[in-house]
């Protein structure tokens, strides 16, 4: 019944590129976790993260051990049930920090907004490959496609969570902008958002705006905001060439870092590792995303390419976005670092994502 | 479809090869754009940040926004701020740690073992974090920590304002306290900006109005030397000081209550009939808001929380007590209004009243004769309110209750608001799963049995009798003022309902509890003042029943609660008052005078408030007396 050549063909690079990135994130949330003290409380942190990569290394090996193709026939049952999820948590969700993201289940305390992110990866995939053309979409057929994204986004503002809204919004542009959208239908979509957007926007008073920002960011405060940025970058470039030492990290140590674990953990790495450290981190998830993206180069069945590429789009969007925050080239958003920060949810997301990403590679030979 | 327009072609494997190089493309940018920002952090500017990081010099230093004061309706001050001071100790500049502790331990009268046992966890780089020794010091114990400063390096004292509440004792229900704020009110997302250590307001108009009562918290971004001195300020927002709260109390009246009630427990409250505003609210025993100020000691909590007479609840909305005969008002309103009884209709009253096998007596045993709705309310008739609750029905009754206030929250702007209890038939059997028996009607009509209510309840009700039948929602708030004396917000008299009665069979009811206390024989001629024509009605509560006491001797805690309500001036009421003495005895004798001598301070104090009534009301009495 197994086709002896998927072991043939499995991804032993990509498996590896994974490892190491993870062996990387743990060493990372040690350090994070145990420079603040009290450390006994801190620490469970790391052994519960230890505990997420061995079920999302189960997670993984469930993604890639059925044909991805079914995803194709399941994308709108498994969308559906995201959904439910997601008005779940903002019915009944757990609150914490002034914003509702978690759904308490027992012991478990799922994110539903990550698993959306997933759910929107394979209704576009399946939506795109049945009839894309080198003209592009027109704004008539990508009315269904909007319609699915905007869904899950705006039930992710109102938790709010702005981060992974954004998130959500930027891979569906990704995907879009793959399959290529008509020009005439882009001018269309592009002015009335560019164009609008900033005139309102200037138009608002100062404290409609305060509200709005505060609205769709609670921890925003409009001096601890600066602060943080100030200390990341602080942290980052005190770390130099060749980085301060593993726990030797005075940032770390003296939490200046906010969210040292998990928004900013990558802050907490450059200054312990220097620009040599930062820079193999930078090379590694380049060489995830390239190679993600060969997985979709070389796979023959527009379903399989689609699927490669939204979900290497989400990776590229979620390093970048990270990343790019930690340096101040961004706005503050609560998006985590793949495979580096600590989180549950999100970790076992990346997990799923990178079982199909498995999954595509090693199917592509095989044709229905 | 593709067919259609021989410019569109479906796509191929070479199609989706093409587009997926591009992306490629747009990710080697973005990455690109990643490593150059890298490169400017940790290589060009990385000594200046190194530098910054070492020296650990970048702080943020929160500075706290003065808390808003509350003051009564003339402007007199309840709670103010006041400067107080705490001793902490960083370990890492200290050098010898335990000699600076040793030395310090002198000053501050607390052993060296203790403060020890402290900074015991502050080591390694938590020794760069100041731990807090002891909160708020007096000021001899700070000018001598100050005097030795040089000699205990790593000492360092913060100034930070505290609540001094002016009247400790006074009103501290209604005021209430702060407290730190806990981790599930951290958690909530109620109060944006705090962290723990930070005071809230945990009871009273300090929790109700926190959000007026708070302002902003300012901030300073400051690099500091090795010293800890500060070099340069980077950044700096200022604390918005938080708001006035201008309550309606007046707290002459409410010194007076308390005062009134010392050595008692029990309630008193007092409102302004034309506008529903509070201006007393007593809760006796009472206990001291100032021991809140820097945290209260277990012992103190512990002592305030197993105080039988239970210091720390709020009797005039947290009390529920049976009204008494001060119930008897609404029974006299639904039977009038029911028409199961008229101007004219008189009862017969021998001292008890037989039904369904059993004597249910009259407070008078030799019984009143005959009497009619006016006289039965001056007299407080039993027999005449049983007859009157037989002819209605508990049902009825209940209707017009609830429809009168009681038996549900006024919306008064304090925590912990008591419902009172209106009984029903439903409801009796919902909550016994037994039928309504008609006996029991009888005693809800004299206030007794499951009935029950709340002191400010029954103020707002009498109130409403008073001032011709206007509902209004109790206002603790009058006004709310920026520091720069700018009115954020102004209380307007609300008004939630009428009460469903004609004003022929209100004013009836008003004669009633005039003659109560200005009549010959009424009920409460104790409460009568020779200058201010009070109305009132007294009420005793039964703890236990009458029957299993008997005329035997009754232990002070089952004694029954005494009620007092009345309004004043009789004809165009200024103030209604509700009082309650638990096991009181006697409304006429134990709550009664309390509300004399709350309105006479009052009005005597308020221009035109010793008009006299008018005439129809006292003639309407001396005509059918």
């Amino acid at each position: 019944m197994f086709d002896r050549r998927l072991i043939h063909n499995f991804d032993w690079g990509l498996l590896l590129v994974v490892l190491l990135l993870a062996a990387i994130g743990l060493t990372t949330v040690y350090s994070a976790v145990t420079a603040d003290p009290p450390p006994a409380v801190q620490k469970i942190l790391f052994y519960k993260q230890i505990i997420w990569f061995a079920l999302g290394t189960i997670v993984m090996i469930a993604a890639f051990s059925f044909n991805y193709r079914l995803l194709d026939r399941w994308a709108h049952p498994i969308y559906v049930a995201c959904l439910l999820l997601l008005l779940g948590v903002v019915v009944f969700g757990k609150l914490a920090g002034g914003s509702r993201r978690w759904l308490v289940l027992g012991p478990i305390h799922l994110q539903p907004s990550e698993l959306i992110k997933i759910a929107v990866v394979l209704v576009l995939a399946k939506y795109y490959s049945k009839d894309a053309t080198t003209r592009g979409f027109t704004l008539r057929e990508l009315a269904r496609p909007i319609l699915l994204t905007a869904l899950p986004f705006g039930l992710i503002v109102m938790q709010p969570d702005l981060g992974t809204a954004g998130l959500v919004a930027l891979l569906a542009v990704a995907i879009t902008l793959f399959v290529k959208v008509e020009w005439r239908s882009l001018l269309m979509l592009v002015l009335p958002v560019g164009g609008i957007l900033p005139v309102v926007w200037s138009m608002l008073k100062d404290y409609q705006k305060q509200r709005i920002t505060t609205f769709l960011n609670p921890d925003h405060d409009p001096l601890g905001a600066g602060y943080h940025i100030i200390q990341s970058k602080i942290a980052i470039g005190s770390g130099l060439v060749t980085g301060k030492g593993f726990l030797q990290g005075t940032q770390n140590a003296l939490s200046f870092l906010p969210e040292e674990h998990t928004d900013f953990i990558f802050s907490v790495l450059a200054e312990e590792w220097g620009a040599v450290g930062s820079m193999l981190l930078i090379l590694l998830f380049l060489v995830l995303v390239l190679w993600g993206m060969n997985i979709a180069y070389r796979c023959r069945d527009p379903f399989g390419t689609l699927l490669a590429v939204g979900i290497t789009s989400m990776l590229a969007l979620q390093v970048s976005i990270n990343i790019g925050m930690t340096m101040g080239l961004l706005p503050v958003v609560g998006v985590p670092l793949p495979l580096i920060s600590y989180g549950g949810s999100s970790t076992l997301t990346v997990a799923i994502c990178i079982g199909l990403l498995m999954n595509v590679s090693m199917r592509r030979f095989m044709v229905e | 479809m593709p067919d259609m327009n021989r410019y569109i072609k479906s796509v191929d494997t070479d199609w989706y090869k093409q587009r997926v190089i591009a992306m490629m493309m747009f990710v080697l940018v973005a990455f690109v754009a990643l490593v150059v920002r890298l490169v400017y952090l940790q290589v060009v500017m990385g000594e200046d940040y190194y530098r910054l990081s070492m020296n650990n010099s970048i702080r943020l230093q929160t500075v706290d926004p003065p808390r808003g004061l509350i003051l009564d309706r003339n402007g007199t001050k309840l709670a103010e701020n006041r400067p107080s001071f705490d001793v902490s100790f960083t370990p890492k500049d200290a050098g010898d740690v335990l000699k600076v502790l040793a030395e310090l331990s002198s000053h501050l009268k607390v052993a060296p073992e203790d403060l020890q046992q402290k900074v015991k966890h502050s080591r390694g780089l938590a020794a760069f974090r100041p731990v807090l020794l002891k909160q708020d010091i007096g000021r001899d114990t700070l000018a001598g920590v100050e005097a030795r400063k040089i000699d205990m390096p790593g000492v360092s004292v913060q100034v930070r304002l505290r609540r001094n509440y002016l009247h400790g004792l006074n009103a501290s229900h209604v005021i209430g306290y702060l407290g730190e704020i806990s981790l599930d009110e951290l958690k909530s997302g109620d109060h944006p900006g705090l962290k723990s250590g930070d005071y809230v307001g945990k009871f009273g108009v300090e929790r109700t109005y926190e959000r007026f009562l708070r302002g902003n918290p300012g901030g300073r971004q400051v690099e500091v030397n090795a010293n800890g001195q500060i070099m340069r300020v980077l950044r700096t927002v200022s604390p918005k000081p938080g708001n006035n709260v201008h309550l309606t109390l007046d707290l002459e009246l409410q010194e007076l209550a308390e005062r009134l009630l010392d050595g008692v427990a029990g309630a008193a409250v007092a409102i302004d009939p034309t506008t529903g505003f509070i201006l007393a609210l007593a809760s006796s025993p009472t206990f001291n808001q100032n021991a809140f100020a820097s945290g209260i000691a277990s012992a103190t909590w512990e002592t305030l929380i197993t105080n039988p007479y239970r210091p720390m609840e709020n009797k005039a909305i947290q009390g529920e007590y049976p009204p008494g005969s001060t119930f008897k008002i609404v029974t006299a309103l639904a039977g009038l209004e029911e028409k199961v009884i008229d101007e004219n209709t008189t009862f017969e009253c021998t001292g008890a009243l037989h039904f369904a096998g059993r004597d249910y007596r009259c407070w008078k045993k030799e019984g009143h004769g005959r009497v009619d709705v006016r006289r039965a309310l001056a007299e407080s008739c039993d027999v005449f309110f049983y007859r009157v609750g037989q002819r209605l029905g508990v049902d009825r009754l209940a209707w017009y209750a609830k429809s009168f206030g009681l038996g549900a929250r006024t919306g008064v702007a304090l925590d912990q608001e008591s419902r009172g209890l209106i009984p029903s038939s439903t409801w009796k059997k919902k909550r016994f799963g037994v039928p309504w028996q008609d006996g029991e009607t009888l005693s809800i009509s004299i206030g007794q049995g499951y009935v029950l209510a709340t002191p400010l309840q029954m103020a707002m009700f009498v109130g409403a009798v008073g001032n011709g039948g206007i509902r209004h929602r109790p206002a603790i708030l009058n006004r709310v003022e920026s520091m720069e004396g700018e009115v954020v917000f102004q209380a307007v008299p609300q008004e939630i309902a009428r009460l469903p009665v004609s004003a022929r069979n209100l004013k009836m009811v008003q004669q009633g509890i005039w003659a109560a206390v200005n009549g010959d024989r009424g009920t409460a001629r104790r409460v009568h003042l020779s200058d201010i024509e009070v109305s009132g009605k007294t009420g005793t509560s039964q703890v236990v029943g009458r029957k299993d006491v008997g005329d035997n001797y009754v232990p002070p805690h089952l004694l029954p609660h005494a009620w007092f309500v009345c309004y004043a001036p009789a004809a165009a009421p200024r103030i209604a008052v509700a009082v309650v003495v638990e096991n009181g005895e006697h409304g006429s004798s134990a709550a009664g005078p309390i509300s004399r001598e709350m309105v006479k301070r009052y009005l005597r104090r308020l221009p035109g408030g010793q008009k006299v009534a008018s005439e129809d009301i006292r003639v309407a009495y001396a005509g059918n007396g």
